[in-house]
């Protein structure tokens, strides 16, 4: 039987729930670590979609249609007066 | 309607913090680089666009102008990518804002110029005085001269803001005009929606057009200063 794997250094999808807050509270908060949270995730993408040998026009489309939605999230209390609705 | 047409124009700020300095920042996501020499298609696509422009700019100047490659790319680059970001359903666009235009068009002018003043200022003075004027009229066509010196930055600004907003607004003002339209007489509003398709292509070209104009213009400018 393999050794306990200490809490930290679980993947996300092999924590029990229960163990979820402390796992979340053990993540690197720090700038250095949210920024390499953001570089871990961007080329997670890149090299999926992107820096592929046969890239198609799907990696650079994701991208502008999450940015297309995310500012739609943003403008919703202008836009939800434009709906076709008798009272708003 | 009158409140609704510009709201898309003020500066998106959520709970207070500035989320407009996020989509300024964001079409530096799109332009990936790398070291390698053989790259994926993505790179490799914006790497010969990227020659194409620089050879057809910089071709004009001397050694002292080439220096500024690296600006100019970056700034055709910069405005072409957010002008065309800003034809997306809903985005905002940066460069529908004076505040970042003049932003951009003063301290380029004001760097072509000074490098003129300070490396070849008899060379830069002569500019002020078109050759062959008569003797009478100098004094007047210098003073014309000063002021057209001046107003290049401004005309360099106000161009690239009004030809987008005008864009964005007329957009917004017939897709209105369609939608209104739909349900009184449907062949006026197919018209209008053929007019709306048009106008879109030409929004797609002008955002284009305006990120080269801009660029062009700061490059002569450097090429009577250098």
């Amino acid at each position: 039987m393999a050794s306990v794997v200490p809490l930290k250094e679980k993947k996300l999808l092999e924590v029990k729930l229960g163990e979820l807050p402390s796992w979340i509270l053990m993540r690197d908060f720090t700038p250095s670590g949210i920024a390499g949270a953001f570089q871990r995730g961007y080329y997670r993408y890149y090299n999926k979609y992107v820096n592929v040998k046969k890239g198609s026009i799907a990696g650079l489309s994701m991208v502008l249609a999450a940015y297309v939605f995310l500012n739609y999230c943003r403008s919703y209390k202008e836009l939800k007066h434009e709906r076709l609705r008798k009272y708003h | 309607m009158n409140e609704n047409l510009f709201t898309s124009f003020i500066t998106p700020v959520i709970l207070g913090l500035p989320l407009v300095t996020l989509i300024v920042l964001f079409p530096s996501l799109l332009f990936p680089t790398s070291n390698r020499l053989v790259n994926n298609r993505f790179v490799t696509l914006q790497q010969w666009m990227l020659q194409l422009v620089s050879k057809q700019m910089m071709s004009i100047h001397n050694s002292k102008g080439q220096t500024w490659t690296l600006m100019l790319m970056s700034l055709i680059l910069f405005i072409g990518s957010t002008n065309l970001l800003g034809l997306l359903p809903h985005s905002f666009t940066p460069t529908t804002q004076l505040s970042m235009n003049l932003g951009m068009a003063i301290p380029l002018w004001a760097g072509a110029v000074i490098t003129g003043f300070r490396n070849k200022t008899k060379a830069s003075l002569a500019h002020f005085l078109p050759q062959g004027t008569p003797t009478p009229l100098i004094p007047m066509l210098v003073i014309i001269e000063t002021i057209s010196l001046f107003i290049q930055p401004m005309a360099l600004a106000v161009r690239l803001t009004a030809n987008i907003t005008a864009g964005h607004l007329l957009i917004h003002l017939i897709g209105g005009a369609t939608l209104a339209l739909m349900s009184i007489s449907t062949t006026t509003a197919l018209i209008t929606f053929t007019i709306l398709i048009l106008l879109t292509i030409l929004e797609f070209a002008v955002a284009m057009i305006q990120a080269y104009v801009f660029t062009l213009l700061v490059s002569l400018y450097l090429h009577d200063n250098t």
